[in-house]
């Protein structure tokens, strides 16, 4: 038991010298989180703005003018061009210059005065211009997102037109936005990305760690000794816990700092969870180590699995909004069970008995994958 | 197997064979290995050494034959095996990314060998091999030689009764090949027993005993002096003008089985069905030379007579 003990601390000690000197493993482990971090909580933003639209204004009027810029001020789009008639303006469309067309009709201040929103229609008038829509939008819909953000723009108030205090009526609904009340992408990212950069490197780690062995010739040197299987693949994760723990105090650490994501849950939970997260990984790199035999199909192996976990862990799109096959695969994944307990913790500050299933499941999913992997892994070169 | 097997045996194999597809890299192999002695196995680039090793340690399961070592049943007792037995590496296999210190007290670790009798043994070894000035390079920076005194090191760390080392001097210069040997003798002296493959004659003549092998089959075996005399070859070397043609006349002969030039010398092998090699020369051959002499076979002529059958 003793010297079990010894031998996994042995390789744990040798697996962290190599790292050390290993400077370009080393970058990756500070540089995959930095600049993954910069880039999800940066670039990648769900609320579309300044999209380019181009307005072609058949009304030239005074109140087709308040109207473009009443449009614009929502940033939503910025009118780039003008055109005078529809073909040219499709023209644009077409070769994506633009991503959308406001065509003003010539009896634009008729339909406004008409506009049931600004309460001039009289209640028993059965014309049928009343309720039209005083313009038209022709959209690029090939990107969902930029068409749902023009969308957005339907029902828009049109109070300012006629600067005239709003008649507004009351909204059916009123809605209170929880745990993310301004709406900032950064903070359900944020947590996320500890789930995908966790996946990417932790797989790709251990994977490549013990493959590494076997290109290197050292596995021939270490099966000949007593060292057993299960011990090899202890001492060959547990190095990489630290780590990935060190990842995950860069990723919310600065997520903190930069994006302002809280830490509503408990870092005891936090640190729980993400531990459990992965010691998952890791199973799962030992078990493609013991499938692939060289560093690319390991790296192979683990996009593989990192692919369906950005894609369908909730990372990017809500899990429920899934076709439920996809909902199967996802179950199947870590990084959705992950995902959903980080989520949890950090944001809404869940109890520990809600987290159950999914703690449940990674624990399993752990225990099963060394299981596995030391049963795959045979101390002979057959 | 016979359970009762002579106790100065160390390895037994018996009918050992081994097929990688329809390649038959070893082929009912039959081997009695005497306690400490250095044995050898002989024979070129892919004649199944490395696999044969590979099997005696465990490392390969043979596909039929079974196989005794310290008395061992191999594959089944090999975990049992691996607490005895050193083995080193044709290729080089410690971390080339670790000093020559942390790669032995990573194998001591590994043995269960900590504390200062890790140290004790660490700084033996450490002299022994003359790698004191260097236990803090990197592994992967030294030269052939050193590397190879490490890897030994590494293998005799945990005083194995059996050492097994493949191809150790592959890639050592003569004169540390020579002081390697000294070293094996050393460890044979201490009571270690030694298998060792090689493609060198010259190593192959320091071996107690050896094995000839070719396309996994084995040849001959025996002390190189054994083997030296029961040649079924006679060695004559003529000393004459114009070899080259003489030598395009003689390897026509069916029973001339080569012959080669030794500067201003052919070397010639002739089958020992032929009693009288000097007549039969001179009657197959106009040579004007009154210098031709039967001289002492060489354990490269053993080889060669073994090993030829095939080449014609
Ligand atoms: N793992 C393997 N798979 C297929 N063929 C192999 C394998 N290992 C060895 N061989 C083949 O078996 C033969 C003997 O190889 P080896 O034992 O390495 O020879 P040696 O060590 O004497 O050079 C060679 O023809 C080699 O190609
Ligand atoms: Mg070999």
């Amino acid at each position: 038991m003793i010297t079990s003990l010894y031998r996994i601390q042995a390789i744990c000690f040798k697996e962290l010298m190599q790292l050390k000197r290993d400077k370009m493993t080393f970058a990756m482990v500070i540089m995959i989180p930095l600049v993954q971090l910069v880039l999800f909580g940066y670039a990648i933003n769900t609320n579309v703005r300044h999209i380019p639209v181009a307005v072609v204004d058949h009304s030239q009027s005074a109140l087709s003018r308040v109207l473009v810029q009443t449009v614009a001020a929502t940033q939503v789009v910025t009118f780039s061009h003008h055109f005078d008639d529809i073909k040219s303006a499709q023209e644009a469309l077409e070769q994506a210059q633009i991503r959308a067309i406001l065509i003003i009709p010539q009896d634009l201040s008729q339909r406004v005065v008409r506009h049931a929103s600004l309460g001039f229609a009289l209640p028993d008038s059965s014309d049928e211009q009343t309720g039209r829509p005083i313009a038209q939008w022709l959209v690029d819909g090939s990107d969902t997102m930029v068409a749902g953000a023009i969308k957005g723009l339907r029902n828009m108030p049109l109070a300012e037109l006629l600067s005239k205090p709003a008649n507004r009526s009351t909204p059916t609904f009123e809605v209170t936005l929880f745990y993310n009340p301004e709406q900032r992408s950064a903070v359900n990212i944020v947590p996320g990305l500890v789930g995908i950069i966790l996946t990417m490197t932790m797989i790709m780690f251990t994977s490549a760690a013990i493959v590494r062995e076997r290109e290197h010739g050292n596995m021939e040197m270490l099966i000949t000794t007593p060292i057993r299987s299960i011990e090899l693949m202890l001492g060959k994760i547990i190095p990489y816990i630290f780590i990935g723990l060190l990842q995950v105090a860069i990723i919310l650490g600065l997520g903190y700092l930069v994006f302002n994501v809280p830490i509503n849950g408990g870092l005891w939970a936090l640190f729980c969870i993400t531990l459990l997260f992965i010691a998952a990984s890791l199973a799962l790199g030992l078990v493609i180590s013991t499938i692939a035999t060289n560093q690319l199909q390991s790296m192979q192996m683990t996009i593989f699995v990192l692919l369906p976990s950005i894609l369908l862990s909730g990372f990017m799109f809500p899990y429920e909004g899934m076709p439920e096959i996809a909902q199967y695969i996802a179950e199947a994944l870590p990084a959705t069970h992950f995902m959903r307990l980080v989520r949890g913790v950090i944001l809404r500050d869940v109890c520990f008995t809600d987290m159950l299933p999914d703690v449940y499941w990674l624990s399993a999913f752990t225990f099963a994958g060394i299981l596995l992997a030391s049963f795959r892994f045979k101390k002979t070169l057959d | 197997m016979n359970r009762d097997s002579a106790p100065d045996l160390i390895i037994q194999a018996k009918q050992l064979s081994r097929n990688f597809g329809d390649l038959k890299a070893i082929d009912k192999l039959d081997l009695n290995i005497d306690k400490n002695r250095i044995y050898g196995f002989l024979g070129p680039n892919g004649c199944g050494k490395t696999t044969a090793i590979r099997m005696l340690t465990g490392l390969l399961k043979p596909t039929s034959g079974e196989i005794r070592v310290l008395g061992l049943t191999l594959p089944q007792d090999a975990e049992k095996l691996r607490l005895k037995m050193g083995y080193m590496t044709q290729k080089f296999s410690l971390y080339d990314d670790l000093t020559v210190k942390e790669n032995l007290q990573f194998i001591a670790k590994i043995y269960g060998i900590f504390g200062a009798t890790q140290n004790k043994r660490i700084n033996e070894l450490l002299s022994t091999y003359g790698l004191n000035q260097k236990q803090q390079q990197l592994a992967g920076s030294m030269s052939g030689g050193q590397r190879q005194r490490l890897a030994l090191a590494a293998a005799t760390l945990h005083k194995p009764e059996l050492l097994f080392l493949d191809e150790p001097t592959s890639a050592v210069d003569p004169e540390n090949r020579r002081d390697f040997w000294e070293q094996l003798f050393d460890l044979c002296q201490q009571g270690t027993s030694i298998l060792v493959s090689t493609h060198y004659m010259d190593e192959a003549e320091r071996c107690h005993k050896l094995a000839i092998l070719e396309d996994g089959i084995k040849r001959a075996d025996g002390s190189p002096e054994q083997l030296m005399n029961n040649i079924a070859a006679h060695v004559v070397e003529i000393e004459a003008e114009g070899l080259r043609h003489l030598k395009q006349q003689l390897i026509q002969l069916p029973e001339v089985v080569t012959a080669a030039q030794l500067g201003a010398r052919l070397r010639v092998l002739i089958k020992s069905s032929v009693t009288n090699p000097i007549d039969f020369l001179q009657h197959h051959t106009e040579i004007v030379t009154n210098k031709i002499s039967i001289v002492r076979p060489s354990l490269e002529d053993v080889f060669i007579t073994c090993t030829g059958s095939r080449r014609q």
